[in-house]
């Protein structure tokens, strides 16, 4: 895991976070929530500081954070691109959708742009099954989109 | 006509889900005074019992029966869990529920507690669910104000108040045991039934686990009587489902009917039919646990015990239409590749075993399957379910099974043929020039991505399959029709 040097001030966030939930280790998926929508993601440094405030080893916090697939240990993009994968979408085509994201930002699913604007990854279902099939941008989604749409919705965040 | 019924989504559309005055207005909060003033625990139990209320999270447990066992553990402290983890893909009622009418599951919650002895009740929700988050807690907060959660409700000495758990992406968090695991910080790892979470669940105390749309029914059963209730629906599935209507669906969104509706009603006369005109070939329900109901099963009468028998499930409520365009065995594969992803991998049938499923698909749908692996499908499918820990592996096989019951020639097909006649399975398709159709535009050379289209200006052109990597784009740019799929 690669080290990234947390600073004091972040490390402090960190400990109110994990005060907060009275260091309570019942508490450690609401406490890694918030740690990730602070901090983006969750590298292995956070952890430390996390397994530490609540008294239980590094493994035991990495395996949950491991567990869940809502938790990341890879920065993502400003703009992260979440395309739906779910039944409804992809009997309507969410894989062509995919596969045009792949091509037109050149990157993987998991991965982020050079640039550091896009990051590509799947979900299932977010529960909007009807305008499938469903791109979410950060929290923003779009509806019905279709792969000659996909250009349009990048265009949107490339300026 | 087939009709609707809303019993479960009574209030969705129709009041300010952020003003607990509109619940009020429709006769909310009205059964937990009844319950609170008028009627004992046990009578209370008694009264869901008969209505024939089942779980509808996905077994269809009954309601009235998982609240006596509860009651009756004997301990210090009990839980009420809402399951409103909702992991089925292509499922959306219960997210519905909690954003449109979020005092109707606090109250049933609230009957609950007193019903079942518990002081303490969570909503474990997924993350994906923002908005559903934010009218729960608004509505928690409203009903604390107005003293219907918290101490002393409605002055009657009954304490119970409401906590929200958050899910983090993990489909077997919806099954009990994980959903318990990962409330209390760990991974989402089922354990072996039982013992019950009604006897041993949260923080190992008895614990009341039901799904949003089964506690969304409750008030209206006491407002309205098990009577009531009960004569709606089929012998031994009572009330209503809520289903999402998905997929090649003329109107898509969800839909309340009387349990006993048949699937021709549901997608016909409520759906709209299939889009585009085209025909149904099938429809899954109970997701990547469930089966598919096709042609065959249009005119059967929708409830627990038929779905089990046509070889599907209720699951939670997800309904995707399928057309002549989809391939069931890219749809079996597609329900594999998400078992593979969620298997949380405590126990190897499921772990193992469902990998060894989904290649044995990726191989058929590539072209080199034969009949002998079809053979093997079956057994080991069988196999994965009699030996696997949690529900997840357990019917994680279904839609393998389900698909080579009712769509064996497309199987064939596949194997014996080479061919995918919905045109889905890339590596069985070839596009082709029609040289007698194409005009020499040079339009689809200039857009194929991998430069696999050669021709001279005013000359027929030619793919060379070598290269052609099958993405579409020739087709779609020809304006000749020249170009085509075998
Ligand atoms: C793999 C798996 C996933 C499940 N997902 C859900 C779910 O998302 N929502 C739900 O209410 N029940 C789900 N269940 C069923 C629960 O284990 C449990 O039976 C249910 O919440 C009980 O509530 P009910 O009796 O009111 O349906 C799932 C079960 C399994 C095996
Ligand atoms: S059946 Fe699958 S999901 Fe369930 S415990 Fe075993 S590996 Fe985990
Ligand atoms: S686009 Fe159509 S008509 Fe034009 S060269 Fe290609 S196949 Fe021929
Ligand atoms: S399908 Fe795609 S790769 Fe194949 S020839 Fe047509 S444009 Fe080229
Ligand atoms: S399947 Fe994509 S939103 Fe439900």
């Amino acid at each position: 895991m690669a080290k990234i040097k947390l600073s004091e001030k972040k490390i402090q966030e960190l400990k109110d976070v994990c005060k907060t939930f009275h260091n309570d280790k019942g508490e450690l998926i609401n406490i890694l929530h918030k740690a990730q929508s602070l901090f983006g993601y969750l590298p292995a440094e956070l952890q430390e500081v996390i397994a530490k405030e609540l008294n239980v080893s590094v493994a035991h916090v990495y395996g949950v954070v491991t567990f869940y697939s809502f938790f990341t240990m890879q920065p993502k993009g400003k703009h992260p691109v979440s395309i739906c994968l779910g039944t409804a979408c992809y009997v309507r085509g969410s894989e062509k959708v995919l596969e045009e994201f792949k091509r037109q930002l050149n990157i993987q699913v998991g991965q982020t742009t050079a640039d550091g604007k896009f990051s590509l990854s799947c979900l299932r279902c977010v529960g909007a099954c009807g305008l499938a099939p469903v791109v979410l941008v950060g929290e923003k989604v779009y509806g019905r989109v279709a792969p000659d749409g996909v250009s349009d919705i990048i265009a949107e965040y490339n300026i | 006509m087939a009709r609707q019924i809303r019993i479960a989504l009574r209030n969705c559309g129709v009041i300010d889900p952020e003003r607990i005055e509109d619940y009020i207005a429709r006769d909310g909060y009205m059964a937990l005074a009844k319950v609170l003033t008028e009627l004992s625990p046990e009578a209370v139990i008694e009264i869901i019992k008969k209505s024939g209320l089942r779980g509808r999270g996905g077994g269809g447990f009954p309601a009235g029966m998982k609240w006596e066992i509860t009651r009756k553990v004997q301990a210090d402290q009990k839980y009420v869990v809402c399951n409103a983890d909702e992991g089925d893909p292509g499922a959306f009622m219960d997210r519905s529920i909690l954003e449109g009418d979020p005092h109707a599951v606090l109250e049933a919650m609230t009957i609950n507690g007193y019903c079942t002895g518990a002081s303490k009740g969570l909503i474990y929700i997924r993350a994906e669910y923002p908005l559903a988050v934010e009218r729960l807690k608004t509505a928690m907060s409203q009903s604390r104000e107005t003293g219907l959660l918290g101490n002393d409700i409605l002055g009657t000495g009954f304490n119970f108040d409401i906590d929200i758990r958050y899910g983090a992406g993990a489909f077997v968090c919806g099954e009990e045991t994980a959903l318990i695991h990962s409330m209390e910080g760990l991974r989402g790892e089922p354990t072996v039934k039982p013992p019950f979470p009604s006897v041993e669940g949260y923080l190992k105390k008895p614990t009341n686990v039901n799904n949003v749309e089964t506690f969304a029914n409750v008030p209206v059963i006491i407002n309205k009587g098990w009577e009531w209730f009960s004569s709606i629906g089929t012998e031994r599935s009572k009330g209503t489902k809520v289903f999402a209507l998905a997929g090649k669906i003329n109107n898509v969104g969800l839909v309340e009917v009387p349990m006993g509706t048949t699937l021709r009603e549901v997608i016909y006369e409520i759906g709209g039919g299939i889009q585009g005109g085209k025909e149904f070939k099938a429809a899954q329900t109970g997701g990547p646990s469930g089966g598919c109901l096709t042609k065959k099963h249009l005119d059967t009468p929708i409830d627990y015990d038929n779905l089990i028998a046509a070889g599907s499930m209720m699951g939670s409520g997800g309904l995707i239409v399928m057309d002549e365009d989809d391939c069931m065995v890219a749809i079996a594969k597609f329900y594999l590749g998400f078992t593979v992803e969620e298997s949380c991998g405590k126990c190897s049938p499921c772990r193992i075993g469902n990998k060894r499923l989904f290649e044995l698909l990726e191989k058929i749908t590539q072209g080199n399957g034969t009949m002998e692996d079809i053979d093997k499908l079956r057994n080991l499918s069988t196999v994965i379910k009699d030996t696997s820990l949690c529900g997840l592996g357990q019917s994680s096989p279904n839609p393998v099974l389900s698909t080579i019951e009712n769509f064996m020639e497309e199987y064939h097909e596949h194997v014996k043929d080479k061919k995918c006649r919905s045109k889905v399975c890339k590596s069985l398709m070839q596009y082709l020039v029609v040289p007698e159709k194409c005009i020499g535009c040079t339009l689809c050379a200039r857009n194929c991505p991998v430069n696999a289209i050669s021709g001279e200006r005013k000359q027929a052109h030619l793919i060379d399959q070598e290269k052609c990597i099958k993405c579409g784009a020739c087709m779609e740019k020809c304006k000749f029709n020249a170009i085509i799929i075998n």
